[in-house]
C-alpha cells in the first residue's frame, strides 16, 4: 500500500470530486475502458446498479439469468477480445455463483475481473443475511483478490486489480466491497495502475538461454513445436508464423492454442493430447527437440509422463516461471512473453526445411484420416456424426466464424476438425472442463466480436445446464448461431463406460426435452435436422440468419471420439479405434 | 526422490489474506506444514514467512515456484538444515512443589539450559531455545514429573550463505 499511498500524494493536484463509492465503482470502470459487464443484482450490490442505472449509456449491463453465466460470459468477451471481461454480482449466493467461473479463468489465464457486493462493514462476520467469506472462498481460484471495506480503497485497488488481471499471465481478480464503501463518499481521483511493488509479470529470459535454445533448435534434425494459449495472450502469432517458417519445424497446438495459426497452414500438423492427431501425438516420441511454446504440458496433452519426450531435448518458451519444470523437466527455458522471445530468438535461427520429418507427420495423418476422419467427416453410414456437421459450418462459414464449444465429446470433435483463419477464434473450456461453459461464453464472444459469425457448438448434457441464458440472447437479440449436437447422452463419459466400465452406463442416458420448442418458447428461429439430406440446406440458413438461430441436430447416439490416448497411457499408445 | 526437511522462506508484503493463499497451495497439494513462524524482517514493512516442511526437494522447489506467483510476495527461497541456523521456543509450566519434591527436576534445569521465566506458589515456568531434538529430551525427562502445560513455537532461522534478498529488497524500497 506504500507505493499507493505515495502515488496519491503526487495527484493531489489533480482535480478530484466528490462521489459516493459507488459512482466511483462505475468511474473506475469507464477509465479501464470497459463498456460491457454482465452480472445480476442482488441487496449488497444494489448501490452500484443505481449507478448502472444512471450511467446506461456509457456502459451497459447485461442481465444474465446465473451468475454463472455472467462469469462465463466475460470470459468468452475476453477470449475474442483479448480485454479484460468483467461480471458482478451480490454477496453470498450470488458471489458462490462466481466460483466455477473464476476457476475457469483461473486454469485458463483468463483475464476476468469480478466485484462482488458484501454486506455492510459493520456486520461482517456476525453471519448477517448473505453473507459469506467470498474472499475466503475465492483464493485458490483467483490471482488475486482483494476485499475493500472502506471507499478511500476503491479506485486504487479497482486499478490493481484491472492491471492485475492483464498482464503477465492473466487471470480472473475478485473484489469484494461492503454496502458501506458503496454508500460513503470519497474525493475520487482516479489514477491507472502500471506497477506493483512485489509483483513481475514478465520475467526476462536468462543470459544465454535464447542462443542455447537456437543452438538446440540449428542442430536438430526431428524439431517438433508444441504451442498452446500462451501465443495468443502474448499477442504472438506473426511472431510464431515467421519462426514455424524459418525454421521448417512441423507445430501442433493444443486445444487452447487452436487458432494461433492458420490451420491450413502447410507446418500446421494439427491437435496433440488425448483426442488429437495421429501423428503429433505419437511422433511426440520420436522427435529430437521439443519446442513448448506458452503451453503448460497439461496431463491431457502429455499422458503418462514417464515416456513422454524421453529421448528430446526440451525447450520451453514460458512466461509463468512456475511452470518450468512442473510437469516436464525442460533442458532450456526461455522466460518471457512468446511475442518477445520468438522475435529476439529469429535472427539466431538457421533458415530449414525439414522435408523428410515432416512427411512422417503426413503419412500418419493418410493413416489417420483413411481409419478415422474420413467417416467422421464424410460418413457413409446412417446416422450423422459430429464431425460432419462441423465440417458444414466449416464450409458455411468460409471458416472465418468463431466457434465457442462447451465440454464433452462435441468439444473435441470441433476442436479437431473446425477451421481457422484468425487468431482468436476458438473458445472452450480446456483446463477445467466445464460443462455449461459453451452458451454463456458464445453470448460473451459475440457482443465481443459484433463483427463476427459465432457459432456455439454445444452437446445436450452442458445445453441443459446454463439453458436459462437463452433468455439472454433472446432479451438482447444476440444473433449467436446455436448448434447442439443432440445424442441423448452424456456421450464422453458413456464413451469411457463403453470402453473402461464394461459398458455399465451409469447415469449417463438422457430423456431430453424437446430444444426446439424451447428455443421457440424465447422466440429464437429454429430447426430440428435428423437426417443427412438436411443438414447442409439448415446449415446454410443457420449461417444466412441475421438473427439468433438454434439448429439441433440428432447425431449417432453410441458413436466415440478417436483417436484416443487412453486415461495414464504414454502417447505413443494412441488408439485409432 | 527422498523426503527431508525443507525451510521455506518466504518474503511479502504485509497484506491480509496472504496467509491463506500460501497455506492453500500447500493444502492443494496435500502436504503438512510442520511449522509456520510469521514475523517482520530485517526490512521495514516486509514480512518473513518461515515454513517447515518434510518433503521431497522436487515438491518444495514447485511450492517456492507457486508461492512466489502471489502478487504480494516478493521473494521465496527454501533451504535444507544444513544450510542455516534455526531455532525453536518452549515453555513448560510445571507444579512448584515439584521443585522441591523432585531432586532431579533441578538437574534437568541445568542441563537442559532453560531459563526459569516465573515462579509463583503453585507453579514455575521454564524457557528453552535449541533445536526440536532439545526441546523434545526436555520434555521426555520432565514428563514422567508432570507437565501442566507445553507450548512450542514455529522454526525460525537465518540463512549460513548470504542471502541475495538484500539486493532485491533494496532494489524494492526504491520503488
Amino acid at each position: 500500500m506504500e507505493t499507493l499511498k505515495a502515488q496519491k500524494k503526487d495527484s493531489k493536484d489533480q482535480k478530484t470530486i466528490r462521489i459516493t463509492g459507488a459512482e466511483a465503482i462505475i468511474h473506475c470502470l469507464l477509465a479501464e475502458g470497459v463498456d460491457l459487464i454482465y452480472g445480476y443484482p442482488g441487496g449488497a450490490i444494489m448501490p452500484v446498479y443505481d449507478e448502472l442505472y444512471k450511467f446506461q449509456d456509457r456502459l451497459t449491463h447485461i442481465l444474465t439469468r446465473h451468475e454463472q453465466g455472467a462469469t462465463h460470459a466475460a470470459q468468452g468477451y475476453a477470449r475474442v477480445t483479448g480485454r479484460v471481461g468483467v461480471a458482478m454480482a451480490t454477496s453470498g449466493p450470488g458471489a458462490t455463483n462466481l466460483v466455477t467461473g473464476l476457476a475457469d479463468a483461473q486454469i485458463d489465464s483468463t483475464p476476468m475481473v469480478c466485484i462482488t457486493g458484501q454486506v455492510t462493514r459493520s456486520l461482517l462476520g456476525s453471519d448477517a443475511f448473505q453473507e459469506t467469506d467470498i474472499v475466503g472462498i475465492s483464493t485458490p481460484v483467483t490471482k488475486w483478490n482483494y476485499q475493500i471495506t472502506r471507499v478511500e480503497e476503491i479506485p486504487e485497488i479497482l486499478a490493481k486489480a484491472f492491471y492485475i488481471a492483464r498482464s503477465g499471465r492473466p487471470g480472473p481478480v475478485l473484489v469484494d466491497i461492503t454496502k458501506n464503501a458503496q454508500f460513503d463518499e470519497l474525493d475520487f481521483v482516479y489514477e491507472k495502475c502500471t506497477k506493483v511493488r512485489s509483483y513481475k509479470p514478465v520475467p526476462k529470459p536468462e543470459a544465454g538461454s535464447l542462443e542455447k535454445a537456437a543452438e538446440l533448435i540449428n542442430s536438430a534434425k526431428k524439431p517438433f513445436i508444441v504451442f498452446g494459449q500462451g501465443v495468443i495472450l502474448g499477442e504472438a502469432e506473426a511472431e510464431l508464423k515467421a519462426f514455424v517458417e524459418k525454421t521448417g519445424i512441423p507445430a501442433a497446438w493444443t486445444i487452447l492454442g487452436l487458432s494461433a495459426m492458420d490451420t491450413d497452414h502447410p507446418l500446421n500438423v494439427g491437435m496433440v493430447g488425448m483426442h488429437g492427431n495421429y501423428g503429433p501425438n505419437l511422433l511426440t516420441n520420436e522427435c529430437d527437440v521439443l519446442i513448448a511454446i506458452g503451453m503448460r504440458f497439461d496431463d491431457r496433452v502429455t499422458g503418462n509422463l514417464d515416456t513422454y519426450a524421453k529421448q528430446a531435448k526440451i525447450i520451453h518458451f514460458e512466461i509463468d516461471p512456475a511452470e518450468v519444470n512442473k510437469n516436464v523437466k525442460v533442458d532450456v527455458a526461455v522466460l518471457g512473453n512468446s511475442k518477445e522471445t520468438l522475435s529476439d530468438i529469429l535472427p539466431l535461427v538457421k533458415e530449414n526445411d525439414h522435408k523428410d520429418w515432416k512427411a512422417e507427420f503426413d503419412k500418419m495423418y493418410q493413416i489417420e484420416f483413411d481409419t478415422l476422419i474420413k467417416n467422421d467427416i464424410h460418413p457413409t453410414k446412417e446416422g450423422l456424426t459430429m464431425g460432419e456437421v462441423i465440417e458444414q459450418i466449416n464450409i458455411a462459414s468460409e471458416q472465418k466464424a468463431v466457434i465457442v464449444s462447451d465440454v464433452g465429446q462435441h468439444q473435441m470433435i470441433a476442436c479437431r476438425y473446425a477451421k481457422f483463419k484468425q487468431s482468436k477464434s476458438n473458445i472452450t473450456s480446456g483446463g477445467l472442463g466445464t460443462m455449461g461453459f459453451g452458451l454463456p461464453a458464445a453470448i460473451g464472444a459475440k457482443m465481443g466480436a459484433m463483427d463476427r459469425e459465432v457459432v456455439a457448438i454445444i452437446g445436450d448434457g452442458g445445453y441443459q445446464m446454463t439453458i436459462q441464458e437463452l433468455g439472454v440472447i433472446f432479451q438482447h437479440n444476440v444473433p449467436v448461431k446455436i448448434v447442439v449436437l443432440n445424442n441423448d447422452h452424456l456421450g464422453m463419459v458413456r464413451q469411457w463406460q463403453e470402453l473402461f466400465f464394461d459398458r455399465r452406463y451409469a447415469s449417463t442416458v438422457m430423456t431430453n426435452p424437446d430444444f426446439v420448442k424451447i428455443a421457440e418458447g424465447y422466440h429464437i428461429k429454429s430447426r430440428r435436422v435428423t437426417e443427412r439430406g438436411d443438414l447442409q440446406d439448415a446449415v446454410e440458413e443457420m449461417m444466412a440468419s441475421k438473427d439468433p438461430y438454434f439448429l439441433e441436430v440428432k447425431v449417432e447416439k453410441e458413436d466415440n471420439v478417436f483417436p484416443m490416448i487412453p486415461s495414464g497411457a504414454s502417447v505413443s499408445d494412441i488408439r485409432l479405434k | 526422490m527422498e523426503k527431508q526437511w525443507y525451510t521455506i522462506s518466504v518474503y511479502s508484503e504485509n497484506h491480509v489474506g496472504l496467509l491463506n493463499r500460501i497455506s492453500g497451495i500447500f493444502l492443494k497439494r496435500h502436504i503438512n506444514i510442520e511449522s509456520l513462524n510469521v514475523s517482520k524482517s530485517e526490512i521495514d514493512g516486509v514480512s518473513k514467512f518461515t515454513i517447515v516442511v518434510h518433503t521431497t526437494e522436487d515438491w518444495t522447489r514447485k511450492i517456492v515456484g507457486q508461492i512466489e506467483k502471489q502478487i504480494e510476495v516478493i521473494k521465496a527461497y527454501y533451504h535444507t538444515d544444513d544450510e542455516t541456523i534455526y531455532q525453536e521456543s518452549a515453555l513448560f509450566k510445571v507444579a512448584s512443589h515439584l521443585l522441591f519434591d523432585e531432586r532431579q527436576i533441578q538437574n534437568i534445569i541445568k542441563e537442559s539450559k532453560s531459563q526459569i521465566v516465573t515462579v509463583n506458589r503453585e507453579f514455575f515456568v521454564l524457557a528453552k531455545t535449541g533445536r526440536r531434538h532439545e526441546i523434545d529430551e526436555m520434555y521426555e525427562a520432565l514428563e514422567p514429573y508432570g507437565i501442566m502445560q507445553f507450548v512450542r513455537s514455529g522454526r525460525i532461522t537465518v540463512t549460513k550463505a548470504t542471502m541475495p534478498i538484500s539486493e532485491i529488497l533494496e532494489e524494492f524500497q526504491e520503488n
